[in-house]
C-alpha cells in the first residue's frame, strides 16, 4: 500500500499539488487520472521521489519514504518498477540487456540465472525471441511491453506507470491494460497508472482519484465514475464526441 | 553563473563516489577508453603530424641568421610541441570532439528520461553515468598526448625528410639537444586537468537539459565552450604554477 499524506508541492509561485491525501491499495490497479496540466504527473514523481514533497509525506507500507536519506530510500527503490511515458529504455542496450540492468546492478545472480529471468518477463509480456532487439527497433507497444518486462525483473511491489497507452492504438492499449492488471493481480502488487485514456479508466480502474487543479477532486472506482454528478470530473470524463453519445444513448 | 558553478560542484559531489557494482563500473571505463580515447587516435595523429610539419616550416623560414643552427628547429619544434600544441590544442581539440558527445548522449537520456529510469531503480545517475567517463578520459588522455607528442616530432622529421629546408641530422640533433624530462610531466599533468575538465562540464551540462532536442544542441554547445574556456583558464595557471 502506498498512502500519501497531505503533500503539496510547488515549482517557483506555481503551486501544482494542494494538500492531497490519498491511499493506494495493494493488490490493485489504482488510476490517477486527470486533464493534462492537472499535476497527476508531478503526484506520480513525487510519489516515486524524483520530486521531493514542498510538504507532507509518502508512505510505503508504514515507511515515510519523505523522510528518508538517499541511502535509505535505496531499497525502497529496488522494490518499485516503472514504467515510463516512452518507456525510457536504455538505448545502447539490447532488450535482454535492458531487462537485465537491474539484475545486474543489484543481484548476484549468474548469467544463465539472469538470462532464465529475462526470458520469463519476456514471456509475460508476449514478446519471446525479441532478446536481441535494440529500442530503436521496436514498435510503440513492443517499446512499452518491453519497459513493463524490465519493470517487473526484480519482482517489484510497486509498480507505477506513467501514461501507459500514449501514443498507441486502442487495440495495443488494450494489451498494455490487460497486462498491468494481469501482473497486478497475479503477483498482488500496489499499481499506480497515471492515464487519460477512458478505455483504461472503464477496463482496469480499481480505484481512480481525479485531480483538478493540483487537488484531489474526487475518489471511486469504474463503477462509480459513469454516474457522478461531479461536474468537473463530468466534464473530464463525457468531453469527447464518443463519450457524449453513449452518455445520451444511456438516458435514453 | 556562480549559480551553476555551485551546481556543478553538487554535482561532482554526486559524480565522484564509489561506483555501485564494480565489475559494471570495470565494463563501463573500458567501453569509454573505447569510444573517447581510441576512436580519437585517427584525428589526433593526423592533427599532430601536420602541427609539427607547419611549426619545423615556420621555424625555418624565421630563421635567416646563418650564426643561428639548423638544430634549433628540432628544438624549437620538441619544445613547442610537448609544452603547448599536444596537451592544450589536443585537449581543446577533443573537448570539441569529446566534450559534444558526452553532453549530448547524457541530455539525451534526461529528455528521454533515461536517468529517471536509473534514479527510481536506486542507481546514483550521475556516478554511473559521469564518473566512468572522467576516469577514463583521465586514463586515455595522457596516452593520446603521447602520441600526439611522437606524431608530431614525426612531422617536423617528414618537412626535412621531403623538402630542403633543412637535414634530418639537424632536426634529430635539435629534438635532442637540453631535454628536461620535467616538460614532460608538466604536460602530461596539464592533460590530466583538462580530461577532467572536459569530461566533468560536459557531463554537467548534459545532465542538467531540461527540454527537448534544441536544449541537448544548446547543452552540447556550451559543452564545449564552456570546457574550451576553462582549459585556456587553467593551462595559464598550470603553467604558472610548475613552471615558474
Amino acid at each position: 500500500m502506498i498512502q500519501a499524506l497531505n503533500i503539496s508541492k510547488s515549482f517557483g509561485d506555481n503551486q501544482v499539488l494542494k494538500d492531497i491525501t490519498v491511499k493506494f491499495e495493494k493488490g490493485k490497479t489504482n488510476l490517477i487520472i486527470g486533464q493534462s496540466g492537472s499535476g497527476k504527473t508531478v503526484l506520480m514523481k513525487c510519489l516515486v521521489g524524483l520530486y521531493e514533497v514542498d510538504e507532507g509525506h509518502v508512505y510505503f507500507d508504514e515507511r515515510d519514504f519523505s523522510a528518508m536519506s538517499f541511502k535509505e530510500r535505496k531499497k525502497i527503490r529496488q522494490e518499485i518498477g516503472m514504467l515510463f511515458q516512452g518507456g525510457a529504455l536504455f538505448d545502447s542496450l539490447n532488450v535482454e540487456e535492458n531487462i537485465m540492468f537491474p539484475l545486474t546492478m543489484f543481484t548476484n545472480q549468474s548469467l544463465e540465472e539472469k538470462i532464465e529471468r529475462v526470458n520469463f518477463c519476456l514471456e509475460w509480456v508476449n514478446l519471446e525471441n525479441a532478446n536481441k532487439l535494440y529500442p530503436a527497433e521496436l514498435s510503440g507497444g513492443m517499446t512499452k511491453r518491453v519497459a513493463i518486462a524490465r519493470a517487473i525483473s526484480l519482482n517489484p511491489e510497486y509498480l507505477f506507470c506513467d501514461e501507459p497507452n500514449s501514443g498507441l492504438d486502442p487495440h495495443t492499449s488494450g494489451v498494455i491494460d490487460d497486462l498491468i492488471s494481469r501482473i497486478t493481480e497475479e503477483f498482488q502488487i500496489t499499481t499506480i497508472v497515471n492515464t487519460h485514456d477512458m478505455n483504461s479508466v472503464i477496463k482496469i480502474g480499481d480505484t481512480i482519484s481525479f485531480i483538478y487543479k493540483g487537488q484531489l477532486w474526487w475518489e471511486g472506482d469504474k463503477t462509480q465514475i459513469l454516474d457522478t454528478d461531479n461536474k468537473e470530473l463530468n466534464e473530464f470524463v463525457f468531453d469527447t464526441e464518443l463519450t457524449k453519445r453513449l452518455k445520451k444513448s444511456k438516458i435514453h | 553563473m556562480l549559480s551553476r558553478f555551485g551546481k556543478y560542484i553538487l554535482l561532482m559531489i554526486q559524480v565522484i563516489r564509489k561506483p555501485e557494482k564494480g565489475s559494471v563500473y570495470r565494463k563501463q571505463l573500458i567501453t569509454e577508453i573505447q569510444s573517447l580515447g581510441i576512436e580519437s587516435l585517427g584525428i589526433v595523429a593526423i592533427i599532430s603530424l601536420f602541427m609539427g610539419a607547419v611549426v619545423a616550416i615556420q621555424t625555418s623560414y624565421n630563421i635567416d641568421n646563418p650564426l643561428i643552427p639548423a638544430s634549433t628547429i628540432g628544438f624549437t619544434v620538441r619544445q613547442s610541441v610537448i609544452l603547448e600544441f599536444a596537451p592544450t590544442i589536443i585537449s581543446l581539440i577533443l573537448a570539441g570532439k569529446v566534450g559534444s558527445r558526452i553532453a549530448s548522449e547524457i541530455g539525451t537520456m534526461r529528455v528521454t528520461e533515461q536517468i529517471d529510469a536509473l534514479e527510481i531503480m536506486g542507481v546514483n545517475p550521475a556516478n554511473f553515468l559521469i564518473f566512468p567517463k572522467v576516469t577514463a578520459a583521465m586514463i586515455i588522455n595522457p596516452v593520446l598526448i603521447i602520441l600526439s607528442m611522437y606524431f608530431g616530432l614525426i612531422g617536423g622529421w617528414l618537412v626535412a625528410v621531403i623538402t630542403d629546408l633543412y637535414t634530418v641530422n639537424d632536426y634529430v640533433y635539435g629534438i635532442r639537444a637540453w631535454f628536461d624530462g620535467y616538460i614532460i610531466l608538466y604536460a602530461l599533468t596539464k592533460t590530466v586537468v583538462f580530461a577532467f575538465l572536459i569530461t566533468s562540464i560536459s557531463g554537467f551540462e548534459g545532465f542538467i537539459v531540461k527540454g527537448g532536442a534544441v536544449e541537448v544542441g544548446a547543452a552540447s554547445t556550451r559543452a564545449v565552450v564552456w570546457s574550451s574556456i576553462m582549459i585556456i583558464l587553467f593551462n595559464l595557471i598550470l603553467t604558472q604554477l610548475l613552471l615558474s
